[in-house]
């Protein structure tokens, strides 16, 4: 609870201080421009967090919604395919890609780092060869445009994706919060032993949440490519792990497993969204991006730690 | 008599919200072994801490030959000729013996370049070793050695160190039977040497044995002293707790029944070709005795599933039961107790409420939404039960006594209607007022019908507590006693294998 209230302040006082510095912060289009961001991002940075409560790590998201975006847009663009049987296809590879995973890691024994840090290379590659390394989009292919809707539509000024965030939350944080299975994952992530001494299979608990993250990359990849409207195999997705991972370390995972909250990765995903937004605003060079984020990030953990620290010796 | 090496006198210590000790004195005089006991929280540590140099005391002078010190840091200790011993070894197992001995003050060679001078290092090594009756080459590995040898590395490191004064903090709590006896020996001839000893152990029965005199502290006080001649079970548990403990065995009122548990060429993957075959009745305490690494904790593993599937035929009732995994055992009413609490029995970060629930989640849920109000009623019931000594349930477990840990372990699975229950050394680290709380638990179990298998490598544990002893010896059972010929001779010989009269 601690954890997510320090990031939490800090996403406040940064929203604040941007907004004094640049009204247009509070613009209509911009809010809504990055409620849609940050319901993109906070879909997949929820099952980056499972997996990272489970004491894992998925570092392959980038390079799964890169092959998911091609190959969805060979599916309509190319072979025509009614658009819920390509978007139902799209969602059950990144699905069956998270459950390989999970077989990797818990039947083969394979690190988490290696499975996945390989799945990055594998992917990217694997996109690039299906694309031909060109850059793949919609074209002038028609019957999908409800399916586009859910990326770049909204519903009473609200977009879309930040409403399906808010709907995957809402399920998510009862599965992870108030559901014997969530209570199971985090067991699973404190102390596997003794998890597995009371009784809990412990392999399948870690399994499902590396598929549950190839689910929910699948959905924010689906978004994603609609949202881009054009998807280039070598640079579509290009470090979202990371964010998801950023996402989910500011919002109080623990990378030794075991701690995390949605609500936390939710204010770390809005978090992230708002730095990238005060860089553009603030007319800050736009070659600064990552380094602005990276310090922020720095600066906010290394608050987070003196503050405990100082607490802990009171 | 000479005067005293150390003397430490009116030593007081405060933690936020306790005091840890108040006005406690000690001395020890040169070649004396000086027992520490008292139960866990009475103050062993915080006062060995002290003097070792890791906390300061808030009152109190410590003399080193008469001479007033101020021990401020570890290092400044061992400056003083202070050694400890700790109970969690401080060794690094990617290193040889010699690199752990002399880490940090490696003998040098090569002027500025300061490269280490293995060859002088590993000679001497091998001087301090000898004078242990340790035979092994100074370069082996640390991770090649057993816990009983690694021990005589630190203590071999503190001999380097030219220690006077040597604090072992139970050194024996995870050895053998033999290494034990061989740790004696070396302490005893450490102390022939000049050498004196702070010897912290809660095996009354070492006390007794290596002892030159007694100081039992209670609550953070001097409890009182015990001279050679007066040092007995009795004595020192009247001190530590403070009144007269009764007699531990609580023989069994009812009878117990045979066939309720059969496991027949039982075979675990340490032992694949060791098939062992054993009943345990219902309503019995069955003691399982022998030498760490005999094999008995494999078997519990085996029945509790954790080892895979298991190897061989269990009856259960007289109807063949399959476990592959602890699901199973559970679904049968088979639990394990584990050797190891803190990595294996619980969850020491989370709260004692979910700790206990656990195991049997489903039963505190509807449709798969945990009802926080029914799991809390149920531990806040264990709590009580169990005499838990705990804030609330909302605790972490992680924050409790020793004791206390293994009642919250019990409490998970005594929710839940156990048939069989597997103690694996049930009360290890455990101070003497919750083992008697345990022992008493476990005979009220069995008197309700509760089968129980109970691992341990503490003799008095064994026949104090055990309607029948099975004794293992490298992997097999070499022979199961009942309760009439049980006596330690008995045990041992069957624990070294020898099965012949």
């Amino acid at each position: 609870m601690r954890k997510e209230l320090g990031t939490f302040v800090l996403l406040v006082v940064l929203c604040i201080v941007v907004a004094i510095l640049n009204p247009r912060f509070l613009a209509g289009a911009n809010l809504q421009n990055m409620a849609r961001l940050i319901g993109l991002y906070g879909i997949f940075s929820i099952g980056i967090g499972m997996v990272i409560i489970t004491g894992g790590i998925d570092l392959s998201v980038g390079s799964v919604f890169a092959l998911l975006g091609v190959l969805l847009s060979i599916f309509l663009a190319e072979y025509h395919w009614p658009s819920s049987l390509a978007v139902i296809a799209v969602i059950g590879i990144g699905t069956g890609l998270g459950w390989l995973h999970g077989f990797l890691i818990t039947r083969v024994l394979m690190p988490p780092f290696i499975v996945t840090l390989c799945g990055l290379l594998f992917y990217r590659g694997l996109a690039r060869f299906i694309a031909n390394d060109e850059t793949k989009g919609f074209g002038s292919a028609e019957g999908f445009e409800t399916l586009r809707n859910l990326a770049t539509g909204s519903v009473f000024q609200i977009p879309m994706p930040f409403i399906l965030l808010i709907i995957i939350s809402a399920i998510m944080w009862v599965v992870l919060h108030k559901s014997i299975y969530g209570r199971y994952l985090y067991a699973v992530g404190r102390n596997e032993e003794a998890a597995r001494y009371s009784g809990i299979s412990s392999r399948t608990i870690i399994a499902s949440a590396y598929v549950i993250s190839g689910l929910l990359a699948g959905v924010a990849g689906v978004l994603l490519a609609f949202y881009t409207n054009s998807i280039s195999p070598s640079s579509h997705g290009n470090f979202y792990e990371l964010y998801g991972i950023a996402a989910a370390v500011l919002g109080g995972c623990s990378l030794r497993g075991g701690e995390g909250s949605v609500v936390g990765i939710l204010i770390g995903t809005a978090l992230l969204q708002v730095l990238q937004n005060l860089v553009n605003l603030l007319g800050i060079p736009s070659s600064l991006n990552f380094a602005v984020m990276g310090a922020v990030i720095l600066l906010g953990v290394m608050a987070d730690q003196l503050l405990r620290r100082r607490s802990a010796t009171k | 008599m000479t005067n005293p090496i150390l003397e430490m006198k009116g030593i007081s210590k405060r933690f936020p919200g306790v005091v840890a000790l108040d006005a406690v004195d000690l001395e020890i005089y040169p070649g004396e072994v000086v027992a520490l006991a008292g139960e866990n929280g009475a103050g062993k540590s915080t006062l060995m801490k002290i003097l070792g140099g890791v906390y300061q005391p808030d009152e109190g002078q410590v003399r080193i030959e008469g001479e007033d010190v101020a021990i401020r840091s570890v290092s400044d200790a061992i400056a003083r000729g202070i050694g400890f011993i700790h109970q969690e070894l401080n060794v690094l197992d990617n290193l040889n013996i010699g690199e752990n001995v002399f880490l940090g003050r490696e003998p040098v060679w090569g002027g500025p370049l300061r490269l280490v001078d293995r060859p002088k290092l590993h000679a001497q090594t091998e001087i301090y070793l000898k004078r242990l009756g340790l035979d092994i080459p100074s370069r082996t590995p640390l991770g090649q050695l057993s816990i009983a040898q690694q021990q005589m590395v630190e203590i071999a490191k503190a001999l380097s160190l030219d220690a006077r004064i040597l604090i072992m903090d139970e050194p024996t709590s995870s050895l053998t039977l033999t290494e034990t006896e061989r740790l004696l020996e070396v302490t005893k001839d450490l102390r022939a040497h000049g050498v004196s000893i702070i010897y912290i152990s809660h095996r009354l029965g070492e006390i007794k044995d290596l002892a030159d005199r007694v100081i039992v502290l209670r609550d953070g006080h001097n409890a009182g002293e015990l001279k050679r001649e007066d040092i007995n079970h009795d004595n020192i548990v009247k001190l530590m707790v403070g009144r007269d403990l009764k007699h531990f065995y609580e023989p069994p009122t009812v009878e117990a029944r045979s066939n309720f548990v059969e496991a027949q060429e039982l075979r675990t993957r340490r032992y694949p070709n060791k098939p062992v075959s054993f009943e345990l009745r219902k309503g019995e305490i069955l003691g399982f005795a022998g030498l760490v690494g005999a094999g008995r904790s494999e078997i519990a593993q085996a029945l509790f599933g954790v080892d895979g599937p298991l190897q061989g035929k269990v009856l259960l009732d007289g109807k063949p039961i399959k476990i592959y995994s602890p699901n199973d055992a559970i679904a049968h009413g088979i639990y394990l107790i584990p050797e190891d609490r803190r990595k294996s029995g619980l969850i020491l970060e989370v709260p004692i409420r979910e700790n206990i629930t656990l195991p049997a989640l489903s039963r505190y849920a509807s449709v798969g939404w945990i009802m926080y109000e029914a799991e809390k009623k149920v531990s806040t019931e264990m709590l009580g039960k169990l005499n838990i000594k705990a804030p609330s349930v909302e605790s972490k477990a992680g924050n409790l006594s020793g004791g206390n840990q293994q009642k919250v372990v019990l409490a998970k699975w005594l929710s839940l209607d156990p048939k069989v229950l597997i103690f694996d050394e049930p009360t290890r680290g455990i101070d003497v007022g919750a083992k008697a709380e345990i022992y008493h638990l476990m005979r009220s179990l069995a008197e309700s019908g509760v089968a129980i298998m109970m691992i341990s490598s503490d003799m008095e544990e064994i026949l104090g507590e055990s309607d029948r002893v099975a004794v293992m010896h490298e992997g097999a059972i070499t022979g199961i006693l009942e309760r009439a010929q049980c006596s330690e001779e008995a045990i041992m010989r069957l624990a070294v294998g020898k099965t012949d009269k």
